[in-house]
């Protein structure tokens, strides 16, 4: 958002419930994300972690906007987009812990959260691989005539990969009901976009499928959230699909234990000043949304929800060794 | 009636389309009015019957694939094709990361129904045409595979694939299909049958008993169990008598017909038209050798082709596929060593 009567403006328009209920989901992210940080440094967390700290205005923003049946696919980063979509965050931190209780019976892990039912896909967590599949399951919606909405999540990174192209370009070509969602957060693990992108914008690209794009400030919840509604309200009125950048950042490494070391400190102090969550509480207080005592109460509430998800993680079983064998086939046994 | 592969395969299709409004068909050329219906002319004449069902993609193998991956997701009952074998590995990741393990990874949550077509075997197009990826694909958990080798099979085979709640790949031969017009092929094989007016499936993970016989087991699938047959017939004539066992499923595979076979037989000699390295046929070999050992009266015989992509000019490639004759020779060797 660019100035502050427009500002107003927009929160104006959202309104003092549905802003309040995308900065918990901001706190959400962030204190989950902590805490999983955390204890993923105790040593207690197996596995490996994609930290979503620093991008929460993305998938809250988008996520806000859309409908109940609508369907969202993610990465191997999707703990943002889980929480943000709606999944329980007990079933998520069990899913991070491989227990039964997780969104996938602990068969998928960090990297595969993801529950139908609640309109998320499992994260697919090889790079890119999510745009055609999104691409196709708006194709089903284009197919059924039904008013749904698929939008697809990934990263700078995935911009490089031959699946951009090909699932963008069919998106464009069958114009179907999709939001193409590319998180710049500047880096490919630790490569910088510079080095590996010679156009200026993502967004550039989709001019070369005939698709609409547009930018966003991945910093600004409430500037994602008037994007992407734009962008899932054309894909619903039949008006194709869009290309939506967000310029943001991640605070953490790339995964597990990085320190990220290849991040410039001025680089990162300069994301930082302009944290999604410091802007949103700004922004939601200079509008008379948020008092301090309402925020006070809000990350109380955050906390305690953390706290009991990841109780509820330890507390549940691992699933039993003979499931193993369970949820590959529907209609036949594993052949031993 | 009497239907060529290509027809059969149009035929089941066409049932499954009339009938299921989630059956849909995606690939390159399969619906160009005035095209050619699919590199082999399976779907041919389909688009006029259900235009918005049968949907042409650009060269996108990784779309097509993941795209019947989402839909599949969503519901919809998705047939997938490639014009030859060789390009599903253009889509590989959407095929082995994606479709053979999101159920997997969802927990058993998501059901994917996809059917996924390729066109196999040698056929005069050198290395990039010709590979048959059966054991490539055999190596990946979550995907069936069937292989027809008869029209019958074909009809029987695909309406299983479409029906069934999880992804069947589908290698179809391209010397199998009867195909006419300008896509017939050099070399074709009568693969056609009578296809019984009442419906029938044919199950996936089932094998057929081709012929009788009590003293060795010739398996393979595809082009090489018509192989067998010729080369089997040949060996009758010398008084060896074969059991001739079709894959139909390369996944699950049909390991208890085999035993049975080789149970009586006591030989097994096992042909693949494609290289011998991590083939079908050591996986067959393991699955008898491991099992029943003692039931076996002579070593296991794999016959395939080299280790080698396949060559283009005529001679090669003529040694390069296992021939009734070689396939006879080395049960001859079999039978006279035992």
């Amino acid at each position: 958002m660019s100035n502050g009567s427009e500002a107003a403006e927009v929160l104006e328009r959202i309104g003092a419930e549905r802003a309040l209920g995308m900065y918990t989901k901001l706190v959400e992210i962030r204190r989950f994300e902590e805490r999983i940080h955390f204890l993923f440094l105790e040593g207690n967390v197996p596995g490996t972690v994609h930290q979503y700290i620093g991008q929460e205005a993305c998938a809250v923003g988008v996520c806000s906007a859309l409908s109940e049946g609508d369907v969202i696919a993610s990465t191997h980063r999707p703990h943002g987009h889980a929480i943000a979509r709606g999944l329980p965050m007990r079933s998520i931190a069990a899913e991070l812990y491989g227990r039964a209780t997780g969104t996938a019976r602990g068969k998928g892990g960090s990297m595969h959260l993801g529950d139908l039912s609640k309109g998320m896909l499992p994260a697919i967590a090889t790079v890119g691989d999510n745009i055609p599949i999104v691409a196709g399951v708006a194709l089903a919606f284009r197919l059924r005539h039904e008013p749904r909405v698929a939008v697809s999540f990934f990263g700078d990174g995935a911009a490089n990969e031959g699946a951009f192209h090909e699932g963008l370009n069919c998106a464009a070509v069958y114009n179907l009901p999709a939001v193409f969602v590319c998180e710049n957060n500047l880096y490919g693990a630790s490569t910088s976009i510079q080095k590996v992108v010679k156009v200026e914008n993502i967004a550039d690209r989709a001019a070369s499928y005939g698709m609409r794009s547009d930018i966003g400030d991945g910093m600004d919840v409430f500037d994602v959230y008037e994007r992407a509604s734009n962008a899932i309200g054309a894909a619903r009125g039949n008006g194709g699909p869009t290309l939506l950048e967000l310029k943001t950042f991640r605070y953490s490494g790339h995964s597990r234990r990085d320190p990220n070391n290849y991040m410039a400190k001025e680089e990162k102090s300069y994301w930082k000043a302009r944290d999604p969550i410091a802007l949103c509480e700004a922004a939601l207080s200079k509008c008379g949304f948020l008092k301090p005592k309402l925020a006070a109460e809000i990350q109380a509430s955050v906390a305690k929800e953390v706290d009991e998800a990841i109780e509820f993680a330890l507390q549940s079983p691992f699933p039993e060794e003979q499931e193993l064998y369970d949820g590959l086939y529907t209609s036949i046994e594993v052949p031993r | 009636m009497r239907m060529s592969i290509a027809e059969g395969l149009r035929f089941a299709i066409d049932g499954c389309m009339a009938e299921d409004q989630s059956v849909f068909c995606l690939g390159e050329d399969i619906g160009v009015p005035g095209g050619f219906g699919g590199a082999f002319t399976v779907t041919l004449g389909l688009e006029s019957k259900y235009r918005d069902r049968i949907i042409d993609t650009p060269i996108s193998e990784a779309a097509i694939f993941g795209m019947a991956c989402g839909a599949a997701a969503m519901g919809m009952r998705p047939i997938a094709d490639v014009q030859y074998g060789d390009f599903l590995l253009c889509a590989a990741s959407q095929i082995v990361n994606q479709i053979a393990k999101l159920r997997y990874m969802s927990g058993g949550a998501i059901g994917l129904p996809l059917v996924m077509r390729a066109p196999v075997g040698v056929t005069g197009r050198g290395a990039q045409h010709s590979q048959n990826l059966e054991s490539f694909f055999l190596s990946c958990p979550g995907i069936k595979i069937v292989a027809p080798s008869t029209a019958y099979d074909a009809v029987g085979l695909m309406r299983a694939a479409i029906r069934d709640p999880d992804p069947v790949l589908v290698f179809e031969h391209k010397l199998l299909y009867g195909s006419k017009g300008a896509r017939t092929e050099k070399g074709t094989f009568d693969a056609s049958s009578e296809i019984p007016d009442e419906y029938f499936e044919v199950p996936i993970g089932r094998a057929q008993l081709l012929r009788r016989g009590d003293h060795v087991t010739l398996v393979g699938s595809l082009l090489m169990s018509h192989f067998n047959m010729l080369a089997a017939e040949e060996l009758a004539g010398e008084g060896i008598q074969c059991d001739v066992v079709d894959l139909r499923s390369i996944w699950p595979l049909d390991i208890e017909l085999l035993h049975e076979s080789v149970k009586k037989t006591g030989r097994i000699v096992i042909v693949e038209e494609g290289p011998k390295q991590g083939g079908v046929g050591a996986e067959i070999a393991s699955g008898i050798a491991e099992l029943i050992p003692d039931y076996l009266l002579a070593p296991i015989v794999r016959v395939a082709a080299p280790n080698t992509p396949a060559p283009f000019s005529p001679p090669l490639e003529r040694a390069y596929v296992p021939r009734p004759s070689a396939i006879a020779r080395r049960v001859r060797d079999l039978m006279s060593a035992s």
